[in-house]
């Protein structure tokens, strides 16, 4: 069967989506990512939905479960890449993805992801760039 | 409604070399041709072609509905002749007269046709009439829509034109908004400052409304849910230059804008923006006189 | 007004929810609207065609280019024989659900479209259907 496929990179997973997912897809993406986070002890999520044309309630809600589930596992998650379309749509659409941090890049979300992951208690498996920063 | 059975067709093919004589003549006396933008080749060339192509129009089935596909290559004709003429400089009603001026040799050939048969002279003068005149109005409409065309590709770059997209600073962007916002215009700006944000990877973006007069609640809408757009992006926006008239208007029209930083001036918020990236000013030196 | 053009699509599994979605698409790109429009009544499409198959045990979507005076626009209709709404106007406020969802469905829907329409019976089923004009 199909998967959206986790990459781990150091202390973080990176989920990219690059396909019009069906909805079965999406909520076996929400079960494998809680479990990768349990198995990798992963303090970051960065999840890139920059080819996704289109975000409805659905995705949108199923956004905000990855987040909160992360959460609950002691990982952050930034959602990166949303396009202007997307996110004009979800305004009118009356979601506003509250409890869901989002970049504009992957370089702006690895920094947010550091400042968060630094706060914590666990250190990380293999430092991004030296670990903490201070 | 059924379509009159003409015989303009058949006295403009018997006297079709006297007839476009004629009208030639009038057309080359008349102040309405300007033979001072166009040539006497073109107007002959372009008066044989109309002439011709209406006998075979006429011919092929009769009836005067101009719009029929029978009728297109003379509207094809009158069209180009049109916007020619209007890139020349005529006026429309100038145009229109290259038409119009057919009726006087065509009604002289009808009556000249047609003998003593009052009623037959009248009956194909005005079949002749009532064609003549729509093929004139014709020239007209090309030519307005033409205008049209036009307008709308000015407005067009109009709108381009006043919806800069500043860079601040590093990470920064400013939208200084002048004059009187309209939900279109509003909708347009919003859409390009949410591109450039991505474009620029800019985390705040400044919307100034200082040169603007009045935001109504459609406008205001717009601002509002622009902002949450940018938020849901990952970007922040602060309003800036809100005028006191504009502060009343927002509290009388009870809109929520507790979760959109606003500040008076573009330095307010152009400060706050700096401090939001992480930057602050400092004085190196003191001030050179 | 004229109807240019209709195709129907079945939505009997979230597969064909994806479908429905790629073909508004399509037709919203031929029909010259631009991206943000077209994104809006995707999104608009995608909501309605899983309201369709979760509440309404599956049903159809019929797409129709229309052609009126100088515009042009495409309406979308969703029919299906479930068990219909009792109270409709209770259904269109945002956060009403009974499928467990965020109920911003079909108030969203309306909100993304020009024009919507809808009828519905308890045991006679829904039709919904949204038009965007460009």
């Amino acid at each position: 069967m199909e998967r959206i496929p986790i990459l781990k990179m150091g202390p973080m997973l990176l989920v990219s989506i690059q396909v019009d997912m069906h909805d079965q897809l999406a909520l076996t993406l929400q079960d494998d990512l809680t479990e990768r986070i349990v198995k990798t002890r992963a303090r970051g999520v960065l999840i890139d939905i920059s080819s996704l044309e289109v975000v409805d309630s659905f995705i949108g809600r199923m956004l905000g479960n990855m987040a909160a589930m992360s959460r609950v596992l002691d990982a952050e998650t930034v959602v990166v890449g949303m396009r202007p379309a997307v996110a004009i749509t979800l305004v009118e659409l009356g979601m506003s993805l509250a409890g869901v941090r989002t970049a504009l890049s992957v370089e702006r979300a690895m920094e947010m992801l550091q400042v968060a992951t630094a706060d914590g208690l666990r250190t990380p498996d293999e430092g991004m760039d030296g670990g903490r920063a201070d | 409604m059924p379509e009159r059975k003409s015989r303009i067709a058949e006295f403009i093919e018997r006297h079709e070399k006297d007839l476009l004589a004629a009208w030639l003549e009038r057309q080359l006396v008349s102040v309405a041709s300007r033979r001072d933008l166009i040539n006497e080749v073109d107007l002959r060339e372009q008066s044989r072609q109309f002439l011709r192509l209406v006998r075979e129009a006429a011919a092929s089935g009769g009836g005067d509905d101009i719009q029929a596909p029978r009728w297109e290559a003379v509207r094809e004709l009158l069209a180009s002749i049109s916007q020619t003429r209007a890139r020349q400089g005529c006026t429309p009603s100038e145009t229109a007269m290259f038409v119009f001026s057919l009726k006087e040799p065509l009604f002289t050939l009808l009556r000249r046709e047609l003998g003593g048969d009052g009623a037959a002279i009248a009956d194909e003068t005005w079949a002749a009439t009532v064609l003549i005149d729509r093929l004139g109005l014709y020239t007209t409409e090309v030519f307005q829509k033409g205008r049209e065309e036009v307008i709308a590709r000015q407005q067009h770059e109009v709108l381009e034109l006043s919806t800069p997209v500043v860079q601040l600073w590093e990470g920064v962007l400013g939208l200084p908004l002048i004059g009187t916002l309209d939900s279109a215009r509003t909708q347009v700006v919003m859409q390009s400052l949410l591109e450039r944000i991505v474009e620029s990877g800019a985390r705040i973006a400044v919307i100034d409304i200082t040169g603007v007069p009045t935001v109504d609640t459609l406008v205001a809408q717009h601002l509002l849910k622009t902002v949450a757009a940018a938020r849901l992006m990952g970007a922040d926006c602060i309003i800036s230059g809100i005028r006191p008239q504009i502060a009343q208007t927002v509290v009388h029209l009870g809109l929520d804008l507790t979760t959109v930083i606003t500040k008076a001036t573009l330095a307010d918020a152009f400060a706050v923006a700096l401090r939001r990236v992480g930057l602050a000013v400092v004085r190196s030196s003191p001030p050179r006189a | 007004m004229a109807v240019a053009r209709t195709e129907k699509l079945p939505i009997q599994t979230s597969e064909d929810i994806v479908r429905v979605r790629q073909a508004v698409r399509s037709w919203a790109v031929e029909l010259g609207f631009n991206l943000v429009d077209q994104t809006k009544i995707v999104t608009a499409a995608s909501e309605l065609a899983r309201n369709t198959l979760v509440h309404g045990g599956g049903g159809t979507v019929e797409l129709e280019s229309l052609v009126e005076a100088a515009r042009r626009g495409l309406r979308l209709s969703f029919a299906d024989q479930g068990p219909g709404m009792a109270d409709v106007e209770q259904a269109l406020k945002d956060g009403f659900t009974t499928g467990g969802g965020l109920g911003l469905g079909l108030g969203g829907a309306k909100r993304l479209s020009n024009e919507f329409e809808i009828r519905s019976q308890p045991g006679a089923g829904t039709v919904v259907r949204i038009s965007r004009w460009k």
